[in-house]
């Protein structure tokens, strides 16, 4: 018996899981062995992507929507094993998952891989122990995100606008810390994929000087709104998953890739190695992963996004939105999204706390 | 002779038998997760093995600390704001207006319950925003040039609370005041005391319990809400709950939220000990 299981702590925890697994089932909406269940961000709710998949698979779809890994993989300890066949998770994230044992290894011949933008395929988080447990199935940037009659556009080319004198007030910060500090470390001209413990006084003065420029620091629906209504100018940490899905509405709303570089944020699709239902989740993952379900995905309603797949079936007009051409030039330009060990992912949510706390 | 004469046990029984259920539903519910949730915030977030560290962040980390005191000033000013405002609201309903009008208006004044409390805090966003309905009229009318930045401050989080919790207030207080018997006003009319005497040294004294219920219930519920703070403080500056809130998102840090939890339920204890002493005070 292990030390972790003869601890009464974790009896007590494990038997309370049984028992929160057990009353979930219970009170589960009925679903059926031959369904779906996927475990998914918003974009992933759209009908408009999730039904023509029901339709040819003649197969349900049940998702759930969690926000952040740490509440999915909560969700997860607290299902019995096969409860959820399929996983969007953030690719930096995916070796957590294995590491706690819970993806299946994806067949990588059945993959478009060779079709995806290559400085997506982020094979350092998706690929693990040479095994391929992720697909990169949308991305993005953390960059600026503006308003272009009301900002100079040029000076959206670079980051030391965010903390000038020159749009004080007319600044909102996306709360999310990771990608923000990951703008801040390529704003003092630091390399996200080296950010050590040395260099969180330098971020926090970078970050302070944001916040005394910022109006508020608003999750994804209050910065959008923000953003949108005019009570500011400037979205920091803003792109194309804020502006692209607004295009419409309100034309004027852009991002730039400023001189500095921006952060590249990617979300994967993974298999659960206790899924009752693997044949039809791995059709799930090649209809996303299609040129028609990458499209859908991509113009989801809840917000846009790049499509992994350079064969997406956008129109022109969406292609145009998301500044799909520019695309190799951005990539270029930017920078992986800050994938912390734990004690300096700890270390920099604090300073993100300490931020919030600062008038 | 009856039955139950006969068999006294099930006489002893039968409060037993009707608590079950509650006592049964208070230790599934409350006593059970309450249990998991102290065992977690002495669970290690790596590793698992037993620490206190998880409490002890609270203490050494100013950010935490600073949270706890946002928390305890924002509720004060909430509830201090709410029972000015819903006394005197409560009392002109209880005796100025006429009892066949009174049904229709406490049905107005609850009217705000039902909206979503979601809907409500997005709908003062809109409200207090730059281009909103506040800015709009002050700047018309002449009385700022530029617009105020109300939106996603202290205190449109208070304006939010404060809203939701007058209306709260002022039903514990209309109850009190609708079952203070007329006779104490006209015992002290009868030994010489005017209007102002009789209401602060007889009908504001009774009606104490009733603003002190209301007012615990306005402190619980406000120190633990997250929606509000959220929605309408810009995060601007952090309550507990949001404090809570963050550490599970990505980190999934849920021994750091227990224990965060399991000290705002502590302060939200001591207010109902100072409560209960003070309203046992009242009554004595």
């Amino acid at each position: 018996m292990s030390h972790a299981a003869s601890n009464p702590l974790s009896m007590l925890k494990t038997h309370l899981r049984t028992a929160a697994a057990a009353a979930a089932l219970l009170l589960s909406t009925g679903a059926q062995a031959a369904d779906l269940n996927a475990l998914i961000w918003c974009d992933h709710a759209d009908p408009a992507l999730l039904q023509p998949f029901e339709e040819a698979n003649g197969v349900k779809v049940n998702v759930k929507e969690f926000e952040g890994t740490g509440a999915g993989l909560a969700i997860v300890e607290q299902s019995q094993p096969g409860d959820w066949d399929v996983m969007m998770i953030d690719s930096i994230d995916i070796p957590r998952g294995v590491e706690k044992g819970l993806f299946e290894p994806l067949p990588e011949d059945k993959l478009p891989l060779a079709d995806l933008f290559a400085q997506v395929k982020m094979d350092g988080s998706t690929v693990v122990g040479g095994k391929r447990y992720g697909i990169t199935e949308k991305f993005g940037y953390n960059t600026i995100g503006y308003n272009k009659t009301k900002v100079d556009p040029a000076d959206m080319q670079s980051m030391a606008a965010l903390t000038g004198d020159k749009y004080k007030g007319k600044v909102a910060i996306y709360d999310y810390y990771l990608p923000v500090i990951g703008m801040a470390a390529l704003a003092i001209g630091k390399k996200t994929a080296d950010l050590t413990e040395a260099d969180l006084p330098a971020l926090k003065d970078e970050l302070l000087k944001m916040k005394a420029n910022a109006k508020l620091v608003g999750e994804v629906t209050a910065s959008q709104t923000a953003l949108a209504t005019g009570e500011v100018d400037i979205l920091v940490g803003g792109g194309e998953w804020v502006t692209a899905g607004l295009a419409k509405e309100n034309p004027a709303l852009d991002f730039s890739i400023p001189k500095e570089g921006a952060v590249l944020w990617s979300q994967s699709l993974a298999m659960f190695k206790d899924s009752k239902n693997k044949d039809m989740a791995l059709k799930f993952i090649q209809y996303i992963m299609s040129p028609e379900g990458q499209a859908r995905l991509a113009t989801s309603s809840c917000y846009w996004g790049m499509p992994a797949n350079t064969k997406a079936a956008l129109t022109d007009d969406q292609k145009k939105v998301l500044r799909f051409d520019e695309q190799p030039g951005f990539l270029a330009r930017a920078q992986a999204y800050p994938a912390p060990n734990a004690d300096l992912d700890k270390k920099m949510q604090d300073m993100w706390t300490e931020m919030l706390q600062v008038k | 002779m009856s039955s139950s004469a006969n068999n006294p046990l099930p006489r002893a029984a039968l409060p037993w038998a009707l608590v079950t259920p509650a006592l049964g539903w208070t230790l599934l519910f409350f006593v059970l997760p309450f249990v998991a949730m102290g065992l977690s915030s002495l669970t290690a977030h790596e590793g698992g093995g037993f620490t206190l560290s998880n409490y002890s962040q609270f203490f050494t980390n100013p950010s935490y600390w600073q949270a706890m005191v946002n928390s305890l000033q924002v509720t004060a000013i909430v509830t201090v704001i709410s029972v000015l405002l819903a006394y005197p609201f409560a009392w002109i309903l209880a005796e100025q207006v006429p009892e066949r009008w009174q049904r229709l208006a406490l049905m107005l004044a609850v009217l705000p319950f039902w909206t979503s409390y979601v809907v409500r805090s997005y709908s003062w966003l809109l409200v207090l925003a730059q281009n909103g309905v506040v800015n709009r009229a002050l700047t018309g009318s002449g009385l700022i040039s530029e617009p105020l930045q109300l939106a996603n401050t202290r205190f449109a989080t208070v304006t939010g609370f404060v809203h939701f919790f007058v209306m709260l207030l002022t039903l514990t207080i209309f109850a009190n005041l609708k079952q203070l018997s007329p006779s104490y006003r006209k015992a002290a009319a009868d030994l010489g005391a005017g209007p102002v005497r009789t209401f602060l040294h007889v009908v504001l004294p009774l009606t104490l319990p009733g603003i002190m219920v209301g007012a615990f219930l306005t402190f619980v519920l406000c120190i633990g809400d997250y929606i509000t703070p959220q929605i309408l403080g810009g995060n601007n500056e952090l309550l507990m709950p949001q404090l809570v809130m963050m550490q599970i998102g990505r980190r999934g840090d849920f021994p750091l939220a227990s224990a965060l939890s399991i000290i705002l339920m502590a302060v939200v204890t001591i207010a109902y000990l100072a409560c209960a002493r003070w309203l046992k005070i009242e009554r004595a």
